[in-house]
């Protein structure tokens, strides 16, 4: 037990007294977190509304008040010919146009048919999407305002209110907080402990730790032991910013989500285990992990790209990514607030990869050199 | 009594053999030396002897212990040093002892007699990070780790490889003064000049021993009759030396060259009278006892003609 203890302390001692080890494993989380947060927003705010057509028709006035008393919303330039929108999206100067046709409201009233084009800048396609998203509703919204004065609220008519559960305000931090939770604590483990064994073959330390009686088992957990603090620290400083910095809620239970997060890490830890095992110099061990882990974790675990829109093949390589069922279960944890009956599946599948790869790689650890 | 008996081992990587049915004996307490060059496979067989590496074929006892089936309580009784500096460059000194006390289950204050001798000259360092000693003073840590627990067999692979000559004295002086408290040491070490300082050796050369014995029984078994030979001009004159009849081997040693030559067949004399004629004047020679490195020279000759 003492061994082990020295061996805890001996690792933690090479941890602070590499800066730049240090540097990477505590700021990180920080960065990626304001980083996601800020620069990589899919959030659409202030959209800047280009209008075109005459003002003092009462139904187009009434339209252009309610679009600009919208919050996301803001109607910036009133142009008089619709040729004009190209110019504007070019230098930037409107994000959206809206062109009602002429005598809007005789047409409406005499055939009860206007027409009003939305016009978005296709260049961001994302983005377009979802301001023309914005219009098209509050223009529907007063469509029905319109019908029902003009017929007397005789008319029926259907209107769809479109409403986002759990994050109303489609806030893209609710995505992007699970993910990189799971690519931080991925990265820390995996990557940090398989080039910490490496570094041990490369100097020859390894050769040392073998020819004493300590058993290997001992000197990999105690590997990981300062990992897994790491994480812990990572975790909760992930959750406290993504609390009161991104405002994004832990509406389940913090104990769930804290088990889940552990068990994902003790899968991280034998991965990482495993790399080293392959890996005879620590530029190999971070090839195999940037390459072979870090890359396929952004990309297939849902973070960036959802899983539902890939092709099948990819689903299904999806499926053997850990992270991609670690992310999973903290969305419905952190935003859906759902508690272990609903994650059971998840859950089982995490565990049964961490279970394997940590036997995989404690049997394949040597107790002799190659 | 032995300390280390092994049997016939053999191990190769893929294609390439290292080391090729090599068996030896050493007997407790007595400070034994591996000579050979560098590749010659001697740090295969520490790797095998200090069972950090299974031998493909052969068997062997390490204090009595079986190498394969015993290499767990050997692990305990034995003390390695590794030829590459392997200790950790970003601990202290006395982080480094006390890790490495610990790891064996001991402490520095309960081996401190067994290490005080080595340990006293870089105790002032003790705070020091180890990455910033220098050669000597790393290579006294590296002991002091490997002699912490008090381990019966002491592996030393080139210890003195990259250290300066005087601390290199030094260290061999402290070889002695292990093996008078009754452990055994296993050196290796690519520098002939200190063989001589071994109570036994083994001459290893491509991954087979080519010579055992003790440093003058060596000397002793040497065939021929040797001369230093001196001239003003020395590389034409060692190919010249090399066709006079009557000499067996010729090389290049330091200042002069060093000349076996057959006595049946010619003498000091004629040799020296063959190189005057030959266009070296100023020629000299004088009878000398071969070295360790001449046995060496000659066992490898005699071992590359046999194969």
């Amino acid at each position: 037990m003492k061994e082990f203890v020295a061996s805890i302390r001996k690792e933690f001692l090479h941890i602070f007294r590499d800066k730049r080890t240090i540097l990477i494993v505590m700021i990180m989380p920080v960065v990626q977190i304001i980083l996601f947060g800020f620069a990589i927003s899919t959030e659409v705010n202030e959209v800047r509304v280009a209008v075109c057509g005459d003002l003092s028709d009462p139904q187009v006035d009434k339209i252009v008040d309610r679009i600009s008393h919208n919050k996301y919303l803001t109607v910036n330039m009133m142009i008089s010919d619709p040729e004009e929108i190209e110019g504007l999206f070019r230098r930037n100067m409107a994000d959206v146009a809206v062109c009602f046709e002429r005598n809007f409201d005789k047409e409406l009233r005499s055939s009860g048919k206007a027409t009003v084009h939305i016009t978005g800048d296709g260049s961001d396609p994302n983005t377009a999407r979802i301001i023309t998203g914005y219009v098209t509703g509050v223009i529907q919204e007063i469509q029905t305002e319109i019908t029902a004065s003009l017929t007397g609220g005789q008319q029926v008519s259907m209107s769809p209110v479109v409403q986002l559960m759990y994050n109303p305000a489609m806030k893209s931090s609710y995505n992007f907080v699970p993910g990189v939770m799971g690519l931080i604590l991925m990265l820390i483990c995996s990557m940090m402990t398989a080039v910490s064994i490496v570094k041990e073959k490369e100097t020859g330390t390894l050769e040392l730790l073998l020819v004493s009686p300590v058993r290997p088992q001992w000197i990999i957990l105690s590997k990981m032991m300062p990992y897994l603090a790491l994480s812990a620290v990572n975790f909760a400083s992930i959750l406290l910013l993504s609390h009161f910095v991104m405002e994004v809620p832990v509406n389940g239970s913090l104990l769930l989500l804290s088990a889940v997060a552990l068990v994902f890490v003790v899968a991280s830890l034998a991965i990482g285990l495993l790399i080293s095992v392959i890996s005879s110099t620590q530029k190999v061990a971070l090839m195999i992990s940037g390459m072979g882990l870090t890359m396929p974790t952004m990309i297939f675990s849902g973070i960036i790209f959802p899983c539902e829109s890939m092709p099948e093949i990819l689903q299904w390589f999806s499926d053997i990514i850990p992270a991609k069922w670690f992310i999973i279960m903290v969305k419905k944890i952190m935003i859906q607030g759902d508690g272990l009956g609903s994650i059971v599946k998840e859950l089982s599948i995490l565990t049964g990869m961490a279970a394997v790869f940590l036997a995989v790689s404690i049997k394949s650890f040597r107790t002799r050199l190659k | 009594m032995y300390s280390i008996e092994i049997d016939n081992i053999s191990k190769s990587y893929g294609k390439t053999a290292a080391v090729r049915d090599i068996s030896l004996k050493v007997e407790t307490g007595e400070i034994f030396g591996l000579i050979g060059p560098d590749g010659a496979g001697k740090t295969t067989l520490f790797r095998i002897m200090t069972t950090l590496m299974m031998p493909d074929s052969g068997k062997g006892r390490i204090c009595g212990l079986d190498m394969v089936k015993d290499y767990f309580m050997i692990r305990k009784k034995i003390g390695y040093m590794p030829g590459k500096f392997s200790l950790y460059q970003d601990l202290s000194v006395k982080e480094n002892l006390e890790f490495f006390a610990t790891l064996f289950g001991t402490t520095v204050e309960d081996s401190y007699q067994t290490i005080k001798e080595i340990y006293s000259q870089i105790e002032p360092f003790r705070d020091r990070r180890a990455g910033k000693l220098s050669g000597g003073m790393k290579q006294k840590l590296a002991l002091c780790c490997a002699l912490v627990h008090k381990p019966s067999v002491l592996f030393l692979d080139e210890p003195t490889t990259g250290v300066d000559a005087v601390s290199r004295k030094e260290f061999w002086n402290m070889l002695g003064r292990i093996r008078e408290s009754g452990v055994t040491v296993f050196v290796s070490t690519p520098y002939m000049d200190e063989a001589a300082l071994c109570d036994r050796l083994a001459l290893i050369k491509e991954g087979s021993i080519i010579g055992t014995g003790t440093p003058s029984s060596l000397v002793k078994a040497y065939p021929h009759r040797m001369l230093s030979v001196k001239a003003g001009r020395m590389y034409p004159l060692l190919k010249k030396l090399r066709e006079t009849p009557g000499v067996i081997s010729c090389f290049s040693f330091g200042d002069s060259h060093h000349v076996a030559y057959d006595a049946t067949r010619t003498d000091s004399r004629s040799i020296v009278e063959e190189a005057v004629r030959a266009g070296f004047p100023d020629c000299t020679a004088k009878e000398i006892t071969p070295g360790i490195e001449d046995c060496f020279m000659q066992l490898s000759r005699k071992w590359t003609t046999q194969d």
